[in-house]
């Protein structure tokens, strides 16, 4: 099966982000770049599925030419060929990115799967798979935390958890879906992977893009978080204390 | 710790291995009322200690970082951070196995037990590597990781436990105060804090904090690409975090040690990638931490090549995947060398900055000595901050040579090779025709100075009897027989050399021979017009520099000082200058010629009217006299044992003094002569000895053979411990020796007995060689070393250590009495 890709360049930042004067944008002057943590589990999940299944994983991405860097990364952890949708936009809006990215499909062979981490790691718009998907006539399920495949029937099955349990679909594949952090633990790129990433050709595609319909206007960092030292005890007197915070954060399994 | 205090005896600004060292060692030392500051948190608070590779290699050719870092180790050792693992300098290449010849001989002359192995025996100690891309190793059992941060948080505890030490971690500091020149006061976002005396350990921040009191420490943060690789069965077997020795890759500028599970994986070989501290993202903004920046993965690309040729199972190990790359920041100087010691521009405001792992505990431990006593016991001239000039000290330059030094971490670098950026900033007067003669120019303290003429290389068939070639590239580079023809042209005629690399200094008022007296050994309370050359000495008694002062009048001293030592000279000279004497640095305005050979009366008495005879000019004195219409100071006196003299001009009369001396000189055969007369060929002949050389902190005159026949009776810097030399026998004394071969040591090899032995003296300090050149008046490649007293016997024959093999040596002279000219008639003609 073909497997299909979408990540997307972002900056990587600390607990704090740095942000330009105007206020405008990330201040990604001493910034190395990313993708999220979703899409990382998008690139492991297609590999797997490729690695199980047959077939080749495409990562593909729209951004600026920098971004090959990402492709190259998602090459080295297993992924086959690699597309760039280069923009002149730095930061184009999801409308303009969905169109891009059916556009550039649209020149590959069909995939059977189209794979997106569930929203992007700096904007978070939460829109353009459901946007690619839509244009695409594809089927989507988004938060998706396990995916099979059945090549007997070309179906596919995507879980997600729900407050209440998890829900399972059923899809007639080609699909898209996109995925959240948990599906699987990525894994590291290898040196021969990044060696052999090194070597492969990326295929750019400059399309003409209209603007989308949405503008940010600034962005403005939450107040600084206000610390206080609780003392929960000393000595043996604090640990039923400790264990009720533990309890508290949920990070005790109650048996 | 939730208040500062208003008031400390001393701040230390830096929390990491060398902030720590420091406060520990100055507790040790009795000093109290310590408060050490960091912005981070602890035990890490985010420097390059938190991130560093931690492994120690103990053998370099500097005598000064060996030290260091041995004493280092020893620290380490004690705190129980350390663990021996033993490491593996590889050589893939002929030139580097050669090198390991070289490296053996340093190993021996600072006594680290080391040795030349086979590719088999590199298989044997390291299963998983390679040998076939081997020729062979350097093998240095010693060598170990160590935990800087437990030992940091153990320094601090042991401190704490003294009573000594309180720690303001997550506290910035925004301001330094002076008054009157001095640091008063540190502004903190938790407080102000009084304090007189300031350390700033912050590693790749301390340029952002030094400027915050007005002073520069000279350092830029550069990036060391780091990988670690992982899981690999083979390592995660051993349970432990190190099982195998340390693999330095030297040919490709790498190394490859396993932490754990992994293979980590350094390069110095990417292209050199340079942060500027302000750029330094906060805690906060930092996804790992400030000194961990983002993995530039195509800077590394060539290098996982190297490490996989090398490596080709384990790193090959499915599933084993990169877990961890950074751009880890580490600390460039314009030199290689550390910054440590007081600021020239602000009293109590000290720098123990651009320190790696293995020199940190050490350094702390100098620092504090420093501090307390106003000397180390490990001589640190090569890592003084105070060593720069001014325009050395600029981001300019600093940028330029720590792009350039980069990739010479693990380069092979020849003792004379010389820098290619940034050259050209100070330049003689006779520039334009030292260019026009085809001169080599060598560089000292940003001066450019003629190491040999081009255009004398017709002297060589004039002496081609007696100038030796140098069949060995590595003796021959960075040489040129051209400075062996120039000696000999000197010693039949007569030479000019361009000195305008001295720096030069007056002092001048009421106090100043009370102050000068108080430098100097030797007594300046002479007439006027008198020259005398003195050795300076620390505190402790040691070399702190060697001059020559000129009494200009009953209350003005002229001081002229080498070219590499003139600006740890200048702060030497002004720290606690009295009220009454007025100090100027002269080094600017004032061009030197040097013109010296049996001819130099001749052609100095056709262009000036002045008495220049024996009688009216004797050896010894400096006077004014006037040359085609320039006045000159000159100066009766010689570093290559020929008549003649130092002609000191306005810098912007220098052309015209130049061309009326050459013009002058033409009847009288004058050639120029480069540096390799005046600082090697003519001053190892005459056993003159060498600031930084032969002279450091850790020998004294006596040992060096410059003890006067008498003490003055004014007080001086050093007098006490200079007078406890003068009565027990030295344990060292310096020698002259004479290659028995035509082989050429560089410098630093070691001396040893007929049978091989180390030698040592009775303060264990190794004999090796502190200069070497050729003697070629006397026929005789010569070098100079401290041996001890069963050693330094005139014709004893001892060996040298050079490039893998021993040569015989033997003690032509024991002291300072020349080889050539030893009555000095030349000099007194």
């Amino acid at each position: 099966m073909d497997v299909l890709v979408c990540v997307k360049r972002v900056p990587a930042t600390g607990s704090e982000v740095p942000l330009t004067e105007d206020g405008r944008e990330v201040d990604t002057r001493h910034l190395g770049f990313t993708i999220g943590p979703h899409e990382e589990c998008a690139v492991e999940e297609a590999v797997r599925l490729v690695e199980r299944h047959g077939g080749s994983v495409t990562v593909l991405t729209v951004g600026p030419p920098e971004s090959a860097e990402q492709l190259r990364y998602a090459l080295s952890l297993g992924a086959d060929h690699a597309v760039l949708v280069e923009t002149t936009d730095p930061d184009p809006d999801p409308q303009a990115t969905a169109t891009a990215i059916t556009e550039a499909v649209a020149t590959l062979s069909t995939p059977d799967l189209v794979i997106f981490g569930n929203e992007s790691a700096d904007a978070g718009n939460y829109q353009v798979a459901i946007r690619v998907a839509h244009a695409l006539s594809l089927p989507i399920v988004s938060a998706v935390k396990a995916i099979t495949i059945d090549p007997a029937t070309n179906q596919a099955r995507f879980q997600r958890d729900s407050p209440a349990g998890n829900e399972t679909y059923e899809v007639d594949l080609p699909s898209a879906v996109a995925v959240k952090e948990g599906l699987n633990l990525p894994r590291y790129p290898s040196i021969k992977g990044r060696l052999r990433a090194k070597k492969t050709p990326i295929r750019t595609v400059n399309p003409e893009l209209a603007p989308g319909g949405l503008r940010t206007l600034r962005f403005h960092s939450p107040p600084e978080a206000t610390r206080e030292t609780v003392i929960l005890g000393r000595g043996p007197e604090a640990a039923p204390h400790v264990a009720d915070l533990l309890t508290d954060l949920g990070l005790t399994i109650l048996t | 710790m939730t208040n500062l205090p208003n008031s400390a005896k001393v701040v230390v600004i830096g929390a990491g291995i060398v902030g720590n060292s420091v406060s520990y060692h100055l507790a040790e030392r009795g000093w109290r009322d310590i408060l050490l500051l960091d912005k981070g948190p602890l035990p890490d608070p985010g420097g390059s200690t938190g991130h560093a590779s931690n492994f120690i290699f103990p053998v370099d050719h500097s005598k000064e970082l060996t030290a260091l870092t041995l004493d280092s180790m020893a620290q380490y050792e004690k705190f129980g951070t350390l663990t021996t693992c033993g490491g593996i300098e590889v050589a893939r290449e002929p030139a580097r196995v050669e090198e390991f010849g070289r490296r053996m001989a340093s190993a021996t002359s600072w006594g680290v037990p080391a040795e030349i192995i086979t590719p088999d025996r590199i298989a044997e100690l390291v299963p998983y590597l390679d040998k076939n891309l081997l020729l062979s190793g350097f093998w240095t059992p010693s060598a170990a990781v160590v935990d800087p941060l437990r030992t940091g948080a153990l320094m601090r505890e042991h401190a704490t436990a003294l009573g000594a030490l309180r720690i303001g971690a997550q506290t910035e500091v925004l301001g330094i105060e002076t008054r009157a020149g001095r640091v008063s006061l540190v502004r903190t976002d938790k407080g102000d804090v009084e304090t007189d005396t300031v350390v700033i350990a912050c590693g790749v921040w301390s340029p952002r904090i030094a400027r915050l009191a007005g002073a520069s420490i000279p350092l830029t943060p550069a990036v060391h690409q780091m990988i670690d690789v992982g899981p690999i069965p083979e390592l995660a077997a051993t349970n432990t975090e190190i099982a195998f020795p340390i693999v330095r890759d030297m040919d490709t500028l790498m190394y490859e040690r396993q932490s754990g599970a992994d293979l980590e994986v350094g390069s110095y070989a990417h292209r050199p990638i340079l942060h500027e501290p302000d750029d330094i993202p906060s805690i906060a903004a930092s996804p790992l931490s400030p000194t961990q920046l983002p993995f530039t993965a195509d800077d590394f690309d060539p290098q996982m090549q190297d490490a996989l040729d090398l490596f080709p199972q384990v790193l090959a190990t499915p599933g084993a995947g990169v877990r961890h790359a950074i751009n880890g920041l580490l600390s460039l100087t314009p030199d290689g060398s550390p910054l440590l010691g007081e600021t020239p521009e602000v009293a109590g405001l000290w720098s123990a900055a651009a320190v790696w792992i293995k020199e940190g505990p050490g350094v702390g431990r100098m620092v504090a000595q420093w501090m307390t006593e106003g000397h180390t016991e490990i001589d640190l001239h090569g890592a003084d901050i105070a060593r720069f000039y001014p325009h050395q000290r600029t981001s300019y330059h600093v940028r330029a040579r720590a792009s350039e030094g980069f990739n010479k971490t693990y380069g092979i670098v020849h003792p004379r090779e010389q820098w290619s950026s940034n050259r050209g900033q100070r330049l003689s007067p006779f520039h334009q025709r030292e260019v026009t003669l085809g001169a080599e120019f060598f560089e000292v303290g940003g001066w450019e100075r003629p190491q040999w003429y081009e255009s004398n290389r017709p002297l060589l068939d004039e002496y081609a009897d007696r100038i030796a070639d140098r069949q060995h590239e590595w003796d021959a580079r960075w040489w040129s027989p051209i400075s062996t023809a120039e000696h000999l042209a000197m010693r039949d005629r007569v030479a000019m050399i361009d000195l305008t690399a001295f720096a030069q200094f007056e002092f001048a008022g009421p106090g100043a021979l009370d102050h000068v007296q108080n430098l100097a050994v030797a007594q300046l309370d002479r007439p006027v017009g008198r020259l005398v050359y003195t050795p300076l000495l620390g505190p402790a008694g040691g070399f702190r520099g060697d001059v020559t002062f000129v009494r200009l009048a009953h209350d003005r001293f002229r001081v002229v000082t080498g070219g590499a030592d003139g600006a740890r000279d200048r702060k030497w000279f002004t720290d606690n200058l009295p009220g009454d004497v007025t100090f100027a640095d002269l080094t600017s305005s004032v061009c030197t010629v040097g013109l010296w050979g049996p001819r130099a009366r001749d052609v100095l008495a056709s262009v000036t009217d002045d008495d220049v005879t024996n009688e009216g000019f004797p050896f010894g004195t400096g006077r004014w006299i006037t040359v085609a219409g320039v006045p000159v100071l000159a100066l009766r006196l010689s570093y290559v044992g020929e008549l003649g003299w130092e002609l000191h001009a306005p810098f912007e009369q220098g052309l015209r003094l130049w061309d009326t001396l050459w013009e002058a000189g033409q009847p009288h055969g004058v050639v120029p002569a480069g540096i390799g007369v005046y600082g090697t060929t003519g001053r190892l002949e005459k056993g003159y000895r060498l600031m930084g050389a032969e002279l450091d902190s850790e020998y004294d005159p006596v040992e060096a053979d410059l003890a006067l026949p008498k003490v003055k009776s004014q007080p001086f810097i050093g007098k006490e411990a200079y007078l406890e030399a003068r009565a027990r026998d030295r344990a060292a004394v310096l020698c002259t020796l004479t290659m028995d071969e035509r082989r050429y040591p560089q410098g630093g090899e070691p001396i040893l007995t007929p049978t091989g032995e180390r030698i040592t003296d009775a303060k264990g300090r190794p004999s090796y060689v502190t200069s070497a050149g050729a003697g070629p008046s006397v026929g005789a490649y010569l070098l100079m070393a401290y041996l001890p007293p069963r050693h330094a016997v005139e014709g004893e024959g001892l060996l040298v250590e050079y490039m893998g093999t021993r040569y015989p040596v033997t003690v032509a002279r024991v002291g300072r009495r020349p080889l050539f000219d030893p009555a000095d008639d030349r000099m007194k003609a």
